[in-house]
């Protein structure tokens, strides 16, 4: 862990204080109506849409100079986006930073849950880019509003079933709908589909922003989160037939390694935090001997 | 006993908006009753007017004047001034009619056509389907057309299932149109029985036949249209 | 008396009480320009009223203000809702309103594509008036859905093919599929034949007569075809320049019209 002085010519974490208090009325809003999608007045960024301008300000908003900051980007905290998010906070902020999951108070990520199961107290920031999950088939947002409104759901089954009547299965692998204690249906954004049973009842603050569209929203700790399925194709999450090549983890969510041009791979823990956890205990995957760790 | 049918007062003009407005007046101040169980027959020259009352008893013209009283559901119910649901009512349960052609429905069999009024009625399907084709051996049509629509059929075989399809119901008061006019001897006196069997059952019916042999076999009473002729008009 | 007749007089003593719809001095106006005037009606279930008249005679603001798609300027649209209750339909609740027209109704579009998703699955069209009131089985589904495709003469191997590789006639018979799925009382239809070939709008027909006789639906389809209205029909309205100029028994309105109007429409049809 490590601390760092703070660039003085910038208000603390960057957005001014009026901003901030706009943003949290926008998340306690979101906290109250779990799933529902807070509009909010969101600024710009000294970083393009795309690169987690959403998140960026939520986890502005609710920074404080005790927090430690951990940023992952596909679950690892050495990926250009969640390097360049962790400096920019380490700049503007002076909090201290870490890459250990159980160390961190906010954690902001773009697509992975970690694997180590969060605790109460600490808060999950999402960068979200696309918050409306009708629009798939609905693509006007009077519409879609008025829908969630109604708690006309349908469509989302209708993309499930187009799902299965072209695949047998359903093929929807990351963004995967999710109804949020029985009312609001909400779209984790673009976290694999892996992950959806770890937002149900997580003991940690979930906060989805997302920039460009504008909108918060949020799942307060021991929410009911579940996912949409048929009853005769229940969801299922997504499993890998081998163990983390370096760690030996079971039952985690693994990235794929090209290894040469001669069409060696490996599979490897997509959350670096938790392989390297794991590796320290003494814990060895098939082909941790072979690669450098 | 009670008539099934009171018409009194009746007239019928039709007025040609389409040629400056004249009116062609047809009928004025037709008075008849029918009986359960008989069969009253519409006599007169062609153009006096039969099937103009024909129709109006039907609620498929609009009478001009007059009352057509009927018994429906116990009731007394006057066609003539009824909404077009108690006139549809009235079709579904009490009067019947089978007219002069056959109106074809594309794509539907001929045993459909004659089954329909039952199926309308509530009868289940296999039911209905069993009598129509009952009617339409009785009436001689070829087995091999029963599950063709008839619209390709000759004039007299699409008469016979428009008989049948008239005659498959038990209305309280049939109307009948010309129906023996493009048949041969022996379907002519097929229907000719069916009619005995319709009074028999009680059946008040009211008829134009131009056969003078039909007439004669069928007819309890001669309603002679030309005493309801308008004045001046010369017939 | 036997079970079958039973049932009609049942079904007779429900629907003599009150009407489905009914439709009280309905006007629209757009600024001084006449919409629809003073229009009235009822229907009952199981009847078809055709609404006939040429283009610009108001007959398709009447039907947008009767299902509920504009709101007229004066008088009074009421519905008998499933528990039996008159409901003055623009007093409804938004929801209401909304589970009314994707249950209890059906609207058929003349373009299929306005009233179809052209970029899913025909099996997903038929389906998601199904899911939307919550079926949630994949299989019940895709059965529910062949059997509709099968009812509106669709090849039931098509089930996976968007409306958008369909013929004009299969379009059209798949929404009508998609509308009926939901055993709705009350459907509105507006030139659902129109744009079709003739062959086409026969088979149409047909199914169509064949569907509505065998649910028992009441409609109001707006046709300037009087074959159409013939065929299709129990009763008509006809329309010139926003107001009914006649109304009553299709068979009666089209053998005996009376209104000047009628007359003339009546002797405008070409017989073949």
């Amino acid at each position: 862990m490590t601390a760092h002085a703070r660039t003085s010519s910038y208000n603390f974490a960057y957005l001014d204080e009026q901003t901030k208090r706009m943003i949290r009325r926008a998340i306690l809003k979101a906290i109250a109506i779990p799933g529902y999608q807070v509009p909010f007045a969101s600024r710009e960024m000294p970083m393009p849409y795309g690169w987690g301008t959403g998140g960026v300000q939520v986890t502005a908003a609710i920074l404080g100079p005790k927090d430690v900051l951990k940023v992952i980007d596909q679950g690892a905290d050495d990926t250009t986006n969640a390097v360049s998010i962790r400096k920019f906070f380490q700049r503007v902020a002076g909090v201290e930073t870490t890459t250990r999951t159980a160390d961190a108070t906010i954690i902001q990520t773009r697509h992975r849950i970690p694997e180590a199961p969060l605790k109460q107290g600490q808060v999950l920031v999402y960068q979200v880019p696309i918050p409306e999950p009708l629009r798939f088939l609905e693509p006007r947002e009077t519409e879609t509003r008025k829908m969630h409104a109604l708690e006309e759901y349908g469509l989302m089954h209708v993309k499930l079933y187009e799902d299965i009547a072209r695949n047998g299965h359903i093929a929807t692998t990351y963004a995967y709908p999710v109804k949020v204690e029985g009312r609001y249906v909400m779209d984790p954004s673009p976290t694999p589909k892996f992950d959806n049973p770890k937002m149900h009842m997580s003991e940690a603050l979930q906060l989805f922003g997302a920039g460009r569209e504008k909108r918060i929203y949020a799942l307060p700790p021991h929410t009911e989160v579940v996912s949409l399925d048929f009853e005769d194709h229940p969801f299922e999450v997504q499993r890998f037939d081998k163990p983390c090549a370096l760690c030996g983890a079971e039952r985690v969510y693994l990235d794929e390694v090209v290894l040469d041009d001669r069409g060696g791979n490996m599979f490897v823990c997509s959350d670096t935090d938790h392989c390297e956890s794991r590796r320290a205990e003494g814990l060895r995957g098939a082909l941790s001997g072979e690669v450098a760790p | 006993m009670i008539p099934s049918l009171i018409a009194s007062g009746l007239a019928k003009t039709f007025k040609m908006h389409l040629r400056g407005g004249i009116e062609l007046p047809v009928i004025t101040d037709a008075a008849f009753s029918l009986q359960p169980g008989q069969c009253a027959v519409l006599g007169g020259p062609s153009g006096a007017g039969k099937s103009s009352i024909l129709k109006m008893l039907y609620g498929n013209y609009a009478a001009n004047a007059g009352q057509i009283l009927v018994r429906h559901r116990g009731a007394e119910i006057d066609l003539a001034r009824a909404e077009p649901r108690t006139v549809l009512e009235l079709r579904r349960e009490t009067i019947g009619y089978v007219s002069q052609f056959l109106r074809v429905v594309p794509r539907v069999s001929a045993l459909d056509i004659v089954a329909e009024p039952l199926v309308e009625r509530g009868i289940d399907r296999p039911q209905a389907t069993r009598r129509s084709g009952d009617l339409l051996s009785r009436l001689n049509l070829p087995e091999r057309l029963w599950n063709l629509p008839p619209a390709t059929f000759s004039g007299g075989e699409q008469q016979r299932v428009n008989i049948a399809r008239g005659f498959i119901t038990d209305h309280p008061i049939l109307l009948l149109d010309e129906p023996t006019a493009s048949l041969d001897a022996v379907n002519r006196s097929v229907v000719i029985d069916m009619i005995a069997e319709k009074k028999k059952a009680g059946v008040a019916l009211l008829g134009i036949f131009h056969d003078a042999d039909v007439r004669s076999a069928v007819a309890d009473t001669i309603i002679d249209v030309t005493g309801f002729a308008p004045l001046g008009k010369d017939t | 008396m036997t079970v079958a007749a039973a049932k009609i007089e049942t079904l007779d003593r429900e629907s003599a009480a009150l009407p489905l719809l009914s439709v009280r001095s309905v006007t629209r106006t757009y600024g001084a320009r006449i919409g629809c005037a003073d229009v009235s009606f009822d229907i009952w279930p199981g009847e078809v009223l055709a609404v006939v008249g040429e283009s610009g005679s108001g007959k398709t603001t009447l039907l947008n203000c009767i299902s509920t798609r504009l709101e007229p300027t004066s008088g009074t649209i009421s519905y008998r809702m499933r528990d039996g209750e008159m409901r003055d339909l623009y007093q409804l609740e938004e929801a209401e309103r909304r589970v009314l027209l994707r249950t209890d109704w059906g609207f058929v579009h003349q373009n299929p594509a306005d009233g179809l998703r052209m970029t899913v699955s025909a099996g997903a069209n038929v389906g998601e008036r199904l899911m939307a009131v919550g079926q949630r089985h994949y299989g019940r589904l895709r059965s529910t859905a062949t059997d509709w495709l099968g009812r509106v003469e669709i090849d039931t191997e098509r089930i996976d093919d968007q409306p958008r590789a369909f013929s004009g006639g299969m379009r059209q018979r798949l929404q009508i599929a998609r509308n009926l799925v939901t055993a709705p009382r009350l459907v509105f239809m507006d030139e659902p034949t129109g744009g079709l070939d003739v062959s086409v709008q026969a088979r149409l027909l047909d199914l169509l007569r064949g569907l509505v006789n065998d649910l028992g639906l009441a409609v109001i389809i707006v046709t300037h075809d009087l074959a159409v209205a013939r065929l299709l029909s129990h009763r008509m309205l006809v329309m010139k320049d926003g107001r009914v100029v006649e109304h009553g028994l299709t068979d009666r309105l089209l053998d005996d019209p009376q209104a000047p109007y009628t007359q003339l429409l009546v002797s405008s049809i070409l017989q073949v």
